[in-house]
């Protein structure tokens, strides 16, 4: 703002030169300030890392890649497994997709084919909403009404009719894996519908139009053409979800039922990586046990880490072919 | 023949109907917490809930002042780190990043995007809680600011990067220096979109609680200043909640309500900045 002001004066060469040079040096000054700032995040982004890797460095030499597969969890005696909670953390994440995926790419497919283009931005901006309520909230609704549903009448309903799976067996206590699932599905909603309408709407006219034109009747050319073409697109808005299910932690933590073992009946209660380290890490103490949940933390962010990077790589190659086509 | 076509033809209005359905089913999830939350939340909330602090669990009434206050200083400060860290660094990747750079930074700000919220609460308690001996306001905020950066750096250089490359050139052209011209033009040009993002990714970490369980914990009464345990809105929720008694989870109710209003309104407000906007160009 100054320099306009000392722009007048500076008729003569020597000015001219002492101006520019000035000026090129607020370039520079404003290049390295905002340099400094994205190099900042990347040095954070390295700190974290660091950090969990040395944090947990106590049960990774303990422990080892055993850890894994261990399933005592004992914190008394200072034994350390995190195979309930991978099982609890990938079961409920992986069924809440069988809810989350065929509802959401249904109404994925009703926003881009069917309504019309204002109905379905408005539709979109309320799914959106979705995905802006806090996770605490789920997870109270969940506590005050999913609970006692779940225990009341969608347990001894699911026992009637399909009992006989050992997943709908024994006890259904209101918390638990199913209770978790469910509650997941609904906050992956706003994930699938957005991303795999976007991959449906950039899918060309022609495509469609053809299809129609052979004879198709709208589901035929939708099922059959446009659906199999947007499939990467849908297989990021997939990973995406996936990734968001297995870190998220509050409204798994006070559904899932904390408990730190194995179960085969979804009825039954389980733990969570997220859930686990939100519930006991405050009140971790001695050499092994905080190191251990560090660990769980560091597991959890390499999951999240691939998951995330495969939908990024899906969801990159289908903006990729739009752009093309 | 007529049997086939009649098959396809009610294959293709069951189905057309089933994605109608879903949709339906999606958007009336949304509905249905909004309207038991205000019912049960409208029940709740009173005058007390704004101005009181809480009570022992045998009390009635109460409310909770503190909460309402830590959850903006933790969010205040929050925005007050991230926020420059976000916006500078959407700047530089707009108009100024390299290759490979650049690239590294747009990755790492995915990648910090998409860590699990409970991770950046352990990695804060390891480096701030940690070595402060103490839960604290400050340790909350650094925790929700790292969620915001990338959002914001993300949404600024995504509008920086919309603005019409014919702005910067007749900038420059009338002898403007770059960062004259990213000041004064580009970066008004595009001010709406990034307020925007600014504004949601604040309603985002405004709702977050795993990243405040190891960092500004929870307080009963008021914190006597940044660098003591910090009562938020999302914590008090999630403690109240599971709570066995029956005044606690009506106050949680009453900040269900409360929070989920300021996370929709804002998102509201963001969104119809931008469509008034329209396209980033100038006015």
């Amino acid at each position: 703002m100054a320099s306009s002001a000392t722009a007048q004066p500076g008729f003569t060469n020597s000015g001219i030169r002492k101006l520019s040079h000035r000026l090129r040096g607020g370039d520079e000054i404003a290049w390295l300030i905002t340099l400094l700032f994205a190099a900042s995040v990347l040095i954070v982004t390295a700190l974290l890392i660091a950090e969990l890797w040395y944090g947990s460095t106590a049960a990774r030499d303990k422990f080892g890649f055993g850890f894994l597969t261990s399933k005592l969890w004992n914190p008394v005696t200072d034994e350390f497994g995190a195979a309930p909670f991978l099982y609890g953390t990938v079961v409920t994440s992986v069924v809440a997709l069988l809810i989350s995926v065929p509802v959401g790419l249904g109404a994925a497919i009703f926003l881009s084919e069917l309504a019309t283009g204002k109905w379905s931005d408005a539709i979109t901006f309320v799914v959106e909403l979705l995905a802006a309520v806090p996770s605490v909230i789920f997870g109270m609704l969940a506590v005050f009404t999913l609970i006692p549903m779940m225990r009341e009448w969608i347990g001894p309903a699911l026992k009637s009719v399909l009992g006989f799976l050992p997943i709908f067996q024994g006890p259904v206590y209101g918390v638990g894996y199913l209770t978790a699932s469910l509650v997941l599905s609904v906050m992956t909603f706003p994930y699938i519908i957005s991303v795999s309408r976007e991959a449906l709407m950039s899918v060309p006219r022609e495509q469609r139009e053809a299809a129609l034109a052979l004879g198709a009747t709208k589901w035929e050319s939708t099922w059959q053409i446009v659906v199999p073409f947007a499939r990467l697109g849908i297989m990021g808005s997939i990973f995406l979800a996936f990734a968001r299910a297995l870190g998220e932690t509050m409204a798994v933590t006070m559904v899932i039922g904390n408990d730190p073992s194995i179960h085969t009946s979804l009825f039954a209660s389980g733990h969570s990586i997220a859930a686990v380290i939100a519930s006991s890490f405050a009140e971790a103490s001695g050499p092994i046990y905080p190191s251990a949940l560090i660990l769980l933390a560091l597991v959890l962010f390499f999951l999240t880490l691939i998951i995330n990077g495969v939908a990024r790589l899906l969801i990159l190659f289908t903006s990729e072919k739009g752009a093309r086509t | 023949m007529t049997a086939r076509n009649l098959y396809r033809k009610g294959l293709n209005n069951l189905m057309l109907t089933l994605t109608g359905v879903c949709a339906l089913l999606t958007v009336s999830v949304l509905f249905a917490i909004l309207g038991y939350l205000i019912y049960n939340g409208g029940k709740s909330l009173d005058l007390n809930f704004f101005t009181k602090l809480p009570l022992s669990p045998g009390e009635r009434g109460g409310g909770m002042a503190n909460a309402i206050v830590g959850s903006a200083e933790i969010v205040g400060l929050a925005a007050i780190f991230g926020i420059p860290v976000g916006f500078f660094t959407g700047v530089y990747l707009a108009e100024w990043g390299g290759r490979t750079f650049s690239f590294l930074v747009r990755y790492m700000c995915d990648l910090l995007n998409g860590v699990p919220s409970i991770v950046i609460g352990i990695f804060v308690w390891v480096m701030v809680v940690r070595p402060m001996k103490t839960y604290s306001a400050v340790a909350g905020g650094i925790a929700l600011s790292l969620m915001l950066i990338p959002i914001v750096a993300k949404s600024t250089e995504q509008f920086l990067s919309d603005v019409p490359s014919a702005l910067r050139e007749g900038a420059l052209a009338l002898g403007a220096t770059k960062w004259r011209a990213i000041a004064t033009v580009v970066v008004p040009a595009a001010r709406k979109g990034i307020m925007t993002g600014m504004i949601l990714g604040i309603a985002r970490i405004a709702g977050e609680s795993a990243p405040l369980l190891f960092t500004s914990l929870n307080n009963q009464f008021w914190a006597s200043g940044l660098k003591e345990p910090t009562a938020s809105l999302p914590l008090m929720i999630y403690f109240r909640a599971l709570s066995p008694y029956h005044d606690w989870h009506r106050q949680a109710w009453a900040a269900g309500l409360v929070l989920l209003s300021m996370v929709l309104i804002a998102n509201i407000a963001a969104r119809l900045i931008l469509s008034r906007g329209g396209s980033p160009n100038r006015g």
